[in-house]
């Protein structure tokens, strides 16, 4: 018995948004009377750190500072219509409608400031909470007391509206010609396994992980995404189902005493890198990451253990049964062979 | 952090840990009001059946019981689901009337004033079901001899006729969604060699931390609220709507911070049969689903078999591909028609192959819907496609990155729907990751790039 070594690669691409499109989201952002800012989306906080994300999307496309921007999520009472949150689509898609509706309030913050500091709008810059004119950094003032002054001393409403939808794709019944998506994403991984062919388990030694995603907005966040999805990969490839005798529905997992997820001291050690090529339908370049990062880890894990033991197996979860009962097939044939 | 940009590409905190850490982030279950019911399910204790007696006498003699609610009082007795956007026929009944498709299939709820009493109500409840067999093998349900679980004849969803939600109506359907292009028979008469393979992905839960909760609070004038762990407010609305006959501008869904939901809460799986509730008894009802409901009642990844046959040329390329992919959408649509072109479309994975010929079913069994999960459609698709490259790899005696190398997608190519490739990056990708991984690719890999 043996303790045996493989390597397994899988490159994968993953498209940002619904299949087909057809998908549209849209927002209103609007200032509190401090000149602060509030971000209305449908869209769902699940974990994955929207609320972040959206409120650098928001606040690069104001100029105003990031602790001044608020999104508020999740109601339909108070946001206007969103798809919903999933498709690896609410960063692209609710960020689109967020840079288009961000622009036209800095466009506000613009004609308002032009006629405080008495200069042509095009002579100012606005960026990170600050309005100044071009080449006079002294002379300036603050997003926030534009974005005040407006509505108490010009008359103006600070409202920023954005709409974003790719239009849905028809597709031809008899040759499914269509155009599916609007941009793709990329990834590769890399697994090190050893297979114990004794017990027939399989230990992930280490994964390495690189994700093409556009433009990273907040590249923590997207670290938070790749480090999950190497887990959930990790849990399919391995372990997970809850019909352990697919297709029949005997022995259903109903708790997780027999559905066994994979825990803190099981993640391997994952070496990522997040490689960006900004798309032009994106905001500022960005694709969508949250599902891809879950894709290639299963494959990439399969065919190393195909490396180590000579087998491919073909069936998720590739379980120490699987695994030994391919193993014995496998010197079997090769007894056999021999004889 | 390039200075092009203020924030962008900055790696700010997580605005929402704070809260997560110490506890004060708001969940639904958190959410009471005075005077609020909850609810517990009948469920069936079999795969397949005629219900042919409910007997709820028992049930509400118990003290706390407030009402049982059956078909007869849902007003609109369909769950449109993907309907809202164009995929259908709507098949899913709120609450069956006399058939059930599916083990734990809810057949009545029990409204009572707290919990236990719900659940020990439930357990009163005497149904009696004339049992059938079920469809639980893909292969078997498409056998013309299977028994028929749909309503139209088929245990596949047709494809074609405008009820895709993808392609005009007008013309006839078929039982798969189709991808076709070039000469595929040319292909694998050019072949130097065809490999086969056949992959299968089984059910797989998306385990949040944080169940299906929903509590619905009905409002002054035909108006409700709905606090629900859904990743989709609008098709919560859209569809309990429809089946309260109200409008939908009368419903106010709220999603507070929700605890995980990789696709499982995308489907509004329970809000319709909560807010029925609701609205019957006039009083906030909630529902939260225990971790066995969360197994074994809501949604999986389908499981999704992959047969790929591929036509190779001995110097390495892929000259053409044949596929057959089978979805297990259970035994209501959901999503699923939708999940099978994004599978479909995809398996050509991220490489450039001229002659293909794909069939993608949609196929039901008498097992609990499945619906999106994280990668929906194209996880399953990836570990086909990427199992079948080592496979070929291997036939063909080809290093494993030399032939994902040779046959990656370019800038400029169409893929298998005729999409014109305009951001392909796999090649720089792969060698990032070779670089990462201590492998010394080849100098004549390092040439290669998406856009030659």
């Amino acid at each position: 018995m043996a303790k045996l070594r493989g390597r397994g690669i899988a490159a994968i691409c993953y498209p940002t948004g619904m299949n087909l499109g057809g998908d549209p989201s849209q927002t209103v952002i609007v200032a509190r009377p401090d000149g602060t800012f509030v971000v209305n989306v449908a869209s769902v906080e699940l974990g994955q750190g929207l609320r972040t994300v959206l409120s650098q999307i928001a606040a690069e496309a104001i100029g105003a500072s990031v602790e001044d921007v608020e999104v508020r999520f999740g109601d339909t009472q108070l946001a206007p219509h969103d798809t919903g949150t999933f498709a690896s689509r609410t960063t692209h898609r609710m960020g689109n409608a967020i840079v288009k509706a961000g622009q036209e309030i800095r466009q506000i913050l613009l004609d308002i400031a032009s006629k405080i500091l008495e200069v042509s709008p095009q002579d100012l810059e606005i960026k990170n909470g600050k309005i100044w004119v071009k080449g006079v950094p002294d002379k300036s003032i603050t997003v926030r007391e534009v974005a005040s002054q407006a509505q108490f001393v010009y008359n103006t409403p600070v409202v920023g509206k954005g709409h974003y939808v790719k239009p849905k794709s028809i597709v031809d019944p008899d040759t499914g010609e269509s155009d599916p998506h609007s941009t793709m994403a990329h990834g590769c991984v890399v697994a090190d396994v050893e297979v114990d062919t004794e017990t027939g388990q399989v230990t992930v030694l280490q994964l390495f992980t690189v994700y093409e995603v556009g433009r990273a907005i907040n590249p923590k966040l997207v670290e938070g995404q790749i480090i999950g999805g190497a887990v959930m990969g990790l849990g399919a490839a391995l372990r997970e189902t809850v019909y352990p005798r697919y297709p029949q529905i005997t022995h259903q997992t109903k708790s997780f005493r027999e559905y066994v997820l994979p825990t803190a001291g099981d993640i391997p050690k994952i070496i990522y890198k997040i490689v960006e090529s900004p798309t032009p339908t994106g905001p500022y370049g960005a694709k969508g990451v949250g599902e891809m990062v879950a894709n290639g880890i299963a494959p990439a894990i399969v065919n190393a253990v195909y490396d180590a033991i000579g087998v491919q197996i073909t069936e998720l979860p590739i379980t120490p049964e699987k695994v030994l009962k391919a193993i014995r097939e496998k010197s079997q044939s090769v007894n056999e062979h021999r004889v | 952090m390039s200075d092009q940009f203020s924030v962008v590409g900055a790696p700010i905190k997580n605005v929402q840990l704070l809260g997560h850490v110490t506890g004060s982030t708001q969940y639904v279950d958190e959410i009471s009001f005075p005077g609020m019911l909850w609810v517990k399910a009948v469920r069936s204790p079999v795969a397949r059946g005629k219900i042919k007696k409910i007997d709820t006498s028992k049930a509400e003699k118990l003290p706390g019981v407030v009402r049982i609610i059956t078909a007869k009082d849902v007003p609109n007795n369909i769950h449109v689901n993907m309907a809202v956007i164009g995929i259908g026929p709507p098949d899913e009944p709120v609450l069956p009337e006399d058939e059930v498709k599916y083990k734990g299939e809810a057949i009545c709820l029990v409204v009572a004033k707290d919990e236990d009493t719900a659940a020990k109500g439930a357990q009163l409840v005497e149904v009696e079901i004339e049992e059938l067999p079920p469809v639980l093998d893909m292969e078997e349900a498409l056998k013309p001899s299977a028994p028929v679980i749909t309503k139209w004849g088929i245990n596949a969803f047709i494809y074609g006729s405008g009820m895709d939600g993808a392609t005009m109506p007008g013309r006839p359907g078929r039982p798969f969604f189709l991808v076709k292009r070039g000469d595929v028979e040319a292909a694998f008469k050019k072949a130097d060699y065809v490999v086969e393979g056949s992959y299968l992905i089984p059910p797989i839960e998306h385990a949040p931390i944080e169940p299906h909760v929903c509590v619905a609070k009905p409002e002054p004038g035909q108006r409700l609220t709905i606090y629900t762990t859904t990743q989709a407010p609008y098709f919560v609305r859209d569809n309990v709507a429809s089946i309260l006959k109200i409008p939908p501008s009368n419903i106010r869904v709220v999603a507070p911070a929700v605890g995980g939901g990789f696709g499982g809460k995308v489907d509004p799986e329970f809000e319709m049969q909560v807010a029925v509730a609701a609205m019957c008894v006039g009083r906030p009802v909630k529902w939260r689903w225990t971790r066995e409901e969360e197994f074994t009642i809501s949604t999986t990844r389908p499981a999704i078999k992959i047969e790929i046959q591929d036509a190779l040329s001995s110097s390495g390329l892929i000259l053409g591909r044949r596929a057959r992919l089978l979805h297990d959408s259970g035994a209501y649509t959901r999503t699923s028609p939708y999940g099978v072109i994004k599978s479909t479309v995809n398996l050509s994975g991220p490489y450039h192959i001229p002659n293909v010929y794909y069939e993608g079913y949609c196929v039901y069994t008498n097992r609990q819907p499945s619906s999106a999960m994280r990668g929906y459609g194209v996880f399953e698709v990836s570990y086909a496609v990427e199992l079948q490259m080592e496979r070929d790899a291997r036939k063909l005696g080809i290093d494993s990155w030399e032939f994902r190398f040779k046959n990656a997608y370019r800038n400029g190519q169409v893929t298998a729907t005729g999409r014109l490739i305009d951001d392909a990056y796999l090649i720089e990708v792969m060698k990032v990751a070779a670089a990462l991984s201590g492998v010394s690719l080849p100098h004549h890999l390092l040439q290669m790039s998406s856009w030659g």
